[in-house]
């Protein structure tokens, strides 16, 4: 290890020691269930905020747009814009009908929605589903930033990792985790607007040179003439309407005290994420002036990591590139996290809390239990599998909520006559295409054509034949909407300020 | 963010979230959803008419600002190379003038959404004359 590792170590060593010590604060005031699932629903909504932030601005949001937007050019500026537009969608959609729903996890809204076994398992199986293949890219990220910053082999990020993720979950549960999860919100920031402040003020004594073969570089829209645009728009709809149906944004909601609260939480969500992401395309303009290098020898999912070094010589340079560090891992600490607590939350109460063999696990020690296994499977599939590369992982996890849990979110709060049928099948139809498609573009390295543009983009096709499959199969089964539904729907829409018989 | 009146402070905490307060003095039109009369449905049916035209007036003002943004350029691509401030058209729009107008659009919508909520009590907890 040369000097160079030096200020990654420090970095890394920082956010470590600061995250465990965080979660153990926490500790002190969780002690029931409820705290460990939802922070037993007190958190203001500005704490709130900053701790979804936190959890959702992962791996791609810190490296990944920064690298594509140098790659590829003005047209990876969706993915930022869909990442926020997405809660816009979930604010007026979504927010606080979930939130008076009063269910813990998205397996318990179906359920109580529909009042069917059946669409709560196939619920469950999703979220499990989503969250893995969300969670490997933040493993696999973790790897690729400490052979970066400190030359580690890659199987240790995944490990360092996994292992701080778990202790925290499974010591303090939801109500812990929020206060590590706005910590790094803020952390994140910092690590970002820093660095970016110092290197624009390099670049305007370097009298501003203006990046290089400008022309398609500048065009906000995919090459290809019609698959581009086909490919853009399909972007836009898996991150706009796919945020509503991850499993770590939506168990962010129940933790809210009331629906009001949680609009006004989206609210300035919109806003801690609109701050955050003027910044990475800074870095993919710079990175375009500076380091162009990085784009042509593939390695430009580091670029966020090195332009610190390449552009500020001496301590400065190091001091920056050690806070971009912290940053990263910050990113992939509270992802994995959040991501962590969903899917344990819904193992803890479909699979290690039933009972089996005769025996029963409590409350939390089914959670921790749950934890265990929701970390360490996609950890060791992450140092078994190659890489898919941060972004695109991530964007397929996108496309697969936008095509399942959109449409039943949608359908649930605002249609009446929605059926358990319809909402099965719409699920099997969304999830099954959505794995298709991921199976498709995992087996093609070098996509080219209409068909690996529909395969790889698959949400523009998927999303609107779920929704049509929901609604068919609903009006086919008129019969079986369920009893409670009017009675549900006047729960999801009246204010709690109303004294009215809530079911 | 908390206005003083609408959050009594220090509410006792399970309580408020585990369901509305024991103490019931229905008015005629809480009743009347509660025991889900036609009178009830109607109610009911307006709020939700309300707050999903709200909705998806938010989602159609975004499609066709934002939305529109890949077929302008599709259609025009010499906008690409316009320049303001010295940075290109499709830059400025999508790295910087984006987020404050989600932002707007979102304020925008909870003021509404809280309107219409404000509405519906009141006149649900109006007694009948």
């Amino acid at each position: 290890m040369s000097l160079d590792a030096a200020p990654g170590i420090v970095a890394i060593t920082l956010v470590t020691v600061a995250t465990l010590v965080i979660g153990t604060w926490g500790l002190r005031f969780s002690r029931t269930t409820s705290d460990f699932f939802v922070a037993s629903r007190t958190v203001h909504p500005r704490l709130n905020a900053s701790a979804i932030g936190g959890e959702y601005l992962s791996a791609a949001s810190f490296l990944g747009v920064a690298g594509l937007v140098l790659l590829n050019g003005a047209d990876m500026l969706w993915y930022p814009v869909g990442w926020t537009a997405g809660y816009l969608v979930l604010l007026v959609l979504v927010a606080a009908p979930l939130r008076r729903s009063g269910a813990y996890t998205l397996p318990d809204f179906a359920e109580a929605r529909l009042g069917s076994r059946g669409v709560r398992s196939a619920c469950s199986v999703l979220v499990v589903a989503i969250g893995w293949l969300y969670l490997l890219p933040q493993f696999q990220g973790a790897g690729l930033t400490l052979r970066s910053a400190v030359g580690a082999p890659t199987w240790v990020g995944p490990v360092i990792v996994g292992v701080v993720v778990l202790a925290n979950v499974t010591s303090g549960g939801m109500r812990s985790i929020t206060f590590v999860q706005a910590f790094q919100y803020w952390l994140k920031l910092t690590a970002l607007l820093v660095p970016a402040a110092v290197l624009l003020v390099v670049w305007a004594g370097d009298s501003s040179p203006r990046p290089s073969g400008a022309g398609d570089w500048s065009v906000p829209l995919a090459s290809g003439g019609g698959s581009g645009l086909y490919v853009t728009y399909s972007l836009i709809i898996a991150t706009f309407l796919g945020t509503m149906g991850l499993p770590h944004v939506v168990v962010r909601f129940y933790t809210n005290p009331d629906g009001r609260a949680a609009r006004r939480t989206t609210l300035v969500v919109l806003v801690l994420l609109g701050l955050f992401y003027l910044l990475p395309p800074v870095y993919g303009a710079l990175g375009r002036v500076y380091a162009p290098e990085l784009a042509a020898t593939g390695r430009s999912d580091a670029l966020v990591l090195e332009l610190p070094r390449i552009m500020v010589d001496g301590l400065l340079g190091e001091v920056l590139t050690g806070m971009v560090t912290a940053g990263a891992f910050a990113a992939f600490l509270s992802t994995s996290s959040g991501l962590s607590i969903a899917v344990a939350g819904v193992l803890s109460q479909d699979v290690t809390g039933r009972a089996w063999w005769g025996r029963r696990l409590g409350g939390v020690s089914a959670f921790r239990v749950a934890a265990v296994v929701a970390v360490t499977v996609p950890c060791i599939v992450a140092l078994l599998v190659p890489n898919l590369g941060v972004a695109r992982a991530v964007g397929l996890a996108f496309a697969m909520a936008a095509a399942t849990f959109c449409p039943l979110l949608l359908l649930g709060i605002w249609w009446r006559r929605l059926t358990s049928y319809g909402a099965v099948a719409g699920l099997a139809i969304g999830g099954l295409s959505s794995a298709v498609a991921i199976a498709w573009t995992v087996r093609t390295p070098a996509p080219s054509g209409w068909v690996d543009a529909l395969m790889g983009q698959p949400a523009a096709w998927t999303v609107p034949l779920a929704l049509l499959t929901m609604v068919v199969v609903s009006l086919g089964t008129r019969a079986r909407v369920p009893d409670h539904a009017d009675r549900f729907l006047v729960r999801l829409h009246t204010p709690e300020t109303v004294d009215l018989d809530r079911g | 963010m908390t206005e003083p009146g609408q959050h009594p402070a220090e509410p006792p905490e399970r309580v408020r979230v585990t369901g509305p307060p024991s103490r019931r003095a229905a008015t005629a039109r809480t009743s009347d959803i509660d025991a889900g009369t036609r009178l009830g449905g109607v109610y009911m049916r307006s709020l939700l008419r309300e707050q999903l035209r709200l909705a998806l007036g938010v989602l159609a003002v975004m499609a066709l600002t934002i939305g529109l943004l890949p077929l302008a350029f599709y259609l025009a691509p010499e906008l690409s190379e316009v320049r303001l401030l010295g940075v290109p058209l499709g830059w400025l729009l999508l790295g910087v003038v984006v987020y404050p107008a989600l932002v707007a659009l979102g304020w925008g919508y909870v003021r509404r959404a809280e309107r219409n909520e404000r509405d519906f009590a009141e006149i649900v907890s109006e007694q009948d004359a």
